[in-house]
């Protein structure tokens, strides 16, 4: 009987050691001291968006600063606690525009305006399955795959843009588009929209979205589609006022490719065969990482190259140089210092747990990396006052 | 060659049976003296299971097998909280694919996604929950019953009739939180002198609402960041349940035939996250099986089992949620199973057991550019039990031989237009015990096993994810341990017993999804995780005969789990965060405690179950630490006799310091919660 009742005391006791439950604590952001850029008049810094797996609730922000070299990572929480449940689920696009920091958060259905220089939260923009975001004058012009449902006989939605006032943070206006529309590009009172039609072709090829529609920015109507190719994700802008559209294929038979559209002719009218899965216009270089799922090796194959958007050639398949690019695993986010050329490229690694951030020097040799939050993808360079 | 080989197969089931049924010609005088002697097969499991039965499982303020199985050592359960919410078993972090879990002896199938939501199965007439980690050490069973790494045995009550008892009438009423109406009942009745009937129909209908709060404090100061309380919607769920089961002796055997029908329409509540917090998506559940068990003795050393099941599964998904891609899939799997168990007897200490299991599993889907599967799988375990007295050991060896067709393809142009190749595994175990003293119980034992999971339907053919090429996920199983049991008459403490068992598990070739190609989330299901598990599970309990007639039990288990990712990357730097870190959601301490006092018609039970600290991913970082949860449940219960009839009363309080806390990271759970039951029974 004793030997029992210490026994239990024994069980007892290992409760009372084992921890118990305390209040949940806000996250505090990190801070990690890196290397400085040697180029730091222009900028303040950068902040990255995490896109987060769907449903964990868990996109983040971080910010590098160019004069101290630091690297706070998970910000957010810090800057706003009283947010509940913080910056949300998804993030998957973000963009500075005049003072204000516009980060877009897709399954949270939301546009969290937050100050350039603080990350304050302003207020929130709410528009549901947002996908990318572009300005234009007072305006932010904003895509989204929600549009109104039509049964006939099946079900489908078309997706729209939405015109949203950057004082006030309320949508003005809609303009349907083509089947769930990704990134848009504004040129010369026109609005560019990238049709992708992601949800029509999972099953069969031939539902995908091949359309660029064209908005008139006046009569906020679409005016226009331009065919390119199934699927389309990114349309970019070039100096020139030209369109850089990919195509992410149907992920069997049609490849990723690059399409370049001459905005006069308002037409496709050269292809590089490339594969773009993200893409940072910088001058007149298109610098494109691209993932692609090879079923003969049954792995990605990868491709880090520099498109010049004067010639409209592959200038380079490799812009990393010293061989790190054979560790990356998921490159899913890419932008270049205006000045210094610096390289900084984002590896989304296995999307459950953290990535990676890179510094590459222009010619492509790593200077660092530090780890980000979970999917790190998106970023926005922050001009000084 | 499939074909032939399957002719190989059906022979090797059949030609025993010829076999003896010629030597029984020759010498059918013998036989039929001993036939009426020969006591059936009792079950022989050298590791005994750790079980939960009668009074100590109504102790349990349990509603679903999920919320009962909490209650065992080695145990995680995957929550998402509610009445109708998903409830998945992971046993010695092996992952829930790795689990079977057999339903009156025979093993409930999912070949879509190998994953069984034991929050579907009521504790309404379940007689007793067994767990066996590595298998039932018995070697009379079903080839698929050597086929798991761990299982679950969930047995129903059946009908027992003393003396002039022909039928008896259970009704129950429960009802409480979450708008809980819950009546079910039960008829048994007596045929004849061998057969007996039972029928036993349920409903259930919970609103599925419960507040739930976040509440978040600034680091350090301890101030509050926010605060909110919110309920938790669209967790509704309205369940029906029939089932009968037709129970029958011979003279030298018995049999059982059991039909089941379930079908449910509920909501998946779904992720809380940011500006979003509710959800709208909804599933619809009709399972139908029927299933039937056959036994007999054939000599005195001879013994025969024959069972069969044929099931038939619906599911419907639907996301009406217009902010997201709208999804209405409906995915319909059949399966057909009979298995031949013959055990015979070469000494009076030396058994050997030969179990052919023959399988097929059909899924059918509107879902675009899902392909049809069909998989044909054929077990054949070859066993062996020696029982020296205070030695007693087991080995078995089982073969699968899987073949897989598929017969349409929707719309795919795909990748996945043909089949997964043939598998053949040939996979051992083997199990000992030794009990060294004749006048102590105490007992050592120790396993191996080796077993793998077959990759579901889904992981080889689900559009655009699946991969044809994944070969199967092995586990490895290395466990030590010991059991010491005491009773003693005429002292207040009757009965004590402590056992322990010290474990090391190694799952290779995990089935993992691997991010593929550009953007948009999509995935590809590879054999590339590793994970090593060290573990020790102990469990102890004690039966007081205390004054005044009031006799007290007490359990208590403890599990330490040391579960470690090793899958290798491609980048270093992500490598090492990850790189031995504990996988999700699993603990390092864990435990219940269960104490229940019975004083003439009254019983009060407390329970409580605590859960260590653990990570949401094997990062094993601040931002993925979950903190400990604990839960207290007490309950009070009353018995009133009134004449034949025999009423209990059970009030129930769940969580009774309302703790908020997540099992699953997103999904909060109940704060305090109620239950009212009522049971008559005649």
């Amino acid at each position: 009987m004793s030997r029992l009742l210490l026994g239990l005391h024994c069980l007892l006791l290992l409760g009372a050691l084992s921890s118990c439950r305390e209040e949940v604590e806000l996250f505090s952001s990190d801070e990690i001291d890196l290397e400085k850029p040697e180029e730091t008049t222009a900028y303040r810094g950068f902040y990255l968006l995490n896109e987060g797996n769907m449903g964990s609730n868990k996109s983040t922000l971080d910010f590098y600063d160019f004069d101290s070299g630091t690297y706070s990572r998970n910000i957010y929480a810090e800057v706003n606690p009283d947010v509940p449940k913080e910056l949300g689920d998804v993030g998957n696009d973000l963009q500075i525009y005049g003072s204000k920091l516009y980060a877009v958060i897709n399954v949270s259905n939301k546009i969290e305006v937050m100050d350039a220089q603080t990350a304050t939260r302003i207020g929130q923009i709410e528009i549901p399955n947002c996908r990318y975001i572009q300005f234009e004058g007072k305006y932010a012009y904003v895509t989204s795959y929600a549009g109104p449902v039509e049964i006939n006989p099946d079900y489908t939605q078309r997706g729209f843009v939405a015109k949203v006032d950057t004082a006030t943070l309320q949508v003005v206006d809609e303009c349907l588009v083509g089947f769930q529309p990704d990134e848009l590009a504004i040129v010369d009172g026109k609005i560019y929209v990238a049709n992708s039609g992601g949800y029509m072709g999972a099953g069969s090829s031939d539902n995908y979205e091949r359309t660029v529609s064209v908005i008139d920015m006046e009569s906020f109507t679409e005016e226009k589609r331009i065919d390119v190719a199934a699927n389309l994700h990114r349309v970019r802008a070039d100096q020139r006022g030209d369109l850089w559209v990919s195509s992410r294929g149907d992920y069997k038979e049609l490849p990723s490719r690059l399409f370049f559209i001459d905005s006069e002719k308002q037409a496709v009218t050269d292809t590089l065969d490339i594969p773009v899965s993200s893409c940072y216009l910088s001058g007149d270089s298109l610098y494109v990482c691209s993932v692609s799922w090879s079923y003969i090796t049954y792995s990605n194959e990868i491709t880090y190259a520099i498109v010049n958007t004067k010639t409209r050639e592959v200038v380079t398949r490799n812009f990393i140089t010293d061989g790190t690019d054979e560790e990356i695993e998921i490159p899913y986010g890419v932008m270049v210092h205006p000045v210094s050329g610096d390289i900084f490229l984002a590896d989304a690694g296995n999307y459950v747990t953290p990535g990676m951030l890179y510094c590459f020097e222009r010619s492509g040799k790593k200077k660092w990396s530090v780890r980000t939050g979970d999917i790190p993808a998106h970023f926005a360079l922050l001009k000084k006052d | 060659m499939n074909r032939k080989f399957f002719s190989i197969l059906l022979l090797c089931l059949w030609l025993p049976v010829c076999l003896v049924a010629q030597s029984r010609l020759d010498s059918v005088q013998h036989i039929q003296e001993v036939l009426v002697a020969a006591p059936l097969a009792t079950s022989k499991a050298i590791i005994p299971a750790q079980q939960l039965e009668g009074k100590q499982l109504k102790a349990l303020n349990s509603f679903s097998v999920a919320d009962a199985i909490r209650y065992f050592a080695g145990v995680q359960i995957k929550d998402y909280g509610g009445v109708g919410g998903l409830k998945t078993v992971n046993v010695r972090s092996m992952g829930t694919n790795h689990m079977g879990v057999f339903y009156d002896g025979i093993q409930l199938g999912n070949a879509q996604n190998g994953q069984i939501d034991l929050g579907k199965f009521s504790l309404d007439n379940i007689e007793s929950i067994s767990l066996y980690n590595g298998q039932k050490s018995d070697i009379f069973q079903p080839a698929r019953d050597y086929g798991s790494s761990g299982s679950i045995y969930l047995k129903f009550r059946r009908p027992h009739f003393s003396g002039q008892e022909k039928e008896h009438l259970k009704a129950t009423f429960r009802t409480g939180s979450f708008d809980l109406v819950n009546p079910s009942f039960l008829y048994e009745r007596k045929l004849s002198e061998k057969v007996n009937a039972s029928i036993n129909a349920e409903y259930i209908y919970s609103s599925g609402k419960y507040k739930f709060r976040y509440k978040r404090v600034l680091p350090g100061s301890n101030e509050v960041a926010y605060d909110t309380t919110a309920i938790r919607k669209n967790g509704d769920i309205h369940a029906f349940r029939v089932e009968s089961g037709l129970y029958g002796r011979t003279e030298d055997g018995h049999w059982e035939v059991k039909t089941y029908y379930y079908d449910s329409e509920r909501g998946i509540p779904g992720a809380i996250v940011n500006n979003r917090w509710m959800n709208a998506q909804r599933q619809w559940d009709t399972n139908f099986f029927v299933q039937g068990g056959w036994r007999k003795v054939i000599t005195d050393r001879y013994d025969l089992m024959l069972k069969m099941k044929y099931a038939n599964d619906r599911m419907r998904y639907l996301n009406p949620d217009t902010t997201l891609m709208y999804i209405d899939n409906s995915f319909r799997q059949q399966e057909a199973y009979a298995s031949l168990a013959q055990k015979y007897q070469l000494t009076t200490y030396w058994d050997v057991s030969l179990s052919t299991d023959l399988q097929w599993n059909w899924l059918k889907s509107d879902l675009e550019g899902l392909v049809y599967p069909t998989r044909r799988s054929a077990l054949v375990a070859l066993a062996t039990a020696l029982d020296l007295g205070p030695f007693k050991s087991q080995a078995s060896v089982l073969g699968t031989f899987i073949n897989e067709n598929i017969t349409s393809v929707a719309n795919s142009d795909g990748q996945a237009a043909s089949s997964a190749p043939n598998k053949e595994e040939i996979t051992p175990a083997i199990f000992f015990s030794y009990a060294p003293f004749e006048n102590h119980d105490l007992t050592f034992r120790a396993f191996y096993k080796h077993i793998f999971r077959m990759p579901t339907f889904n992981d080889l053919y689900y559009t655009d994810i699946g991969n044809i090429k994944l070969k199967p996920e092995f586990t490895h199983q290395y466990n030590v341990g010991f059991k010491y049991a005491k009773t003693m008459a005429n002292r207040s403490l009757v009965h004590w017993e402590l056992q322990a068992d010290g474990y090391y598990n190694e799952v290779t070739n995990k089935i993992v999804a691997v991010p593929k190609g550009s953007g948009m989330y999509r995935w590809m299901m590879m054999n590339l995780g590793r994970v090593e598990i060290r573990g020790l599970d102990a469990v102890a309990a004690a039966t007081f005969d205390l004054p005044f007639e009031v006799l007290l039990n007490l359990k208590g288990t403890y599990t330490y789990q040391k579960a470690q990712d090793f899958t290798p990357r491609k980048n270093p730097d992500l490598e090492k965060t990850t790189w031995g870190g504990q996988i999700p959601y699993i603990p390092w301490h864990s435990g219940s405690f269960i104490a229940s006092a019975g004083y003439q018609s009254w019983q009060l039970n407390y329970s409580f179950v605590y859960v260590g600290e653990r990570y949401h991913n094997s990062a094993n970082i601040r931002e993925n630490y979950e903190q400990p949860w604990y839960t207290n449940d007490v309950s009070l219960l009353k018995t009133v006799a009134l004449n034949d009839w025999s009423l209990k009363v059970a009030l129930e309080v769940n969580n009774l310091l309302s703790q908020d806390y997540e099992v699953v990271l997103n999904y909060p759970m109940p704060k305090r919660n109620y239950k009212l039951t009522l049971t008559l029974e005649l």
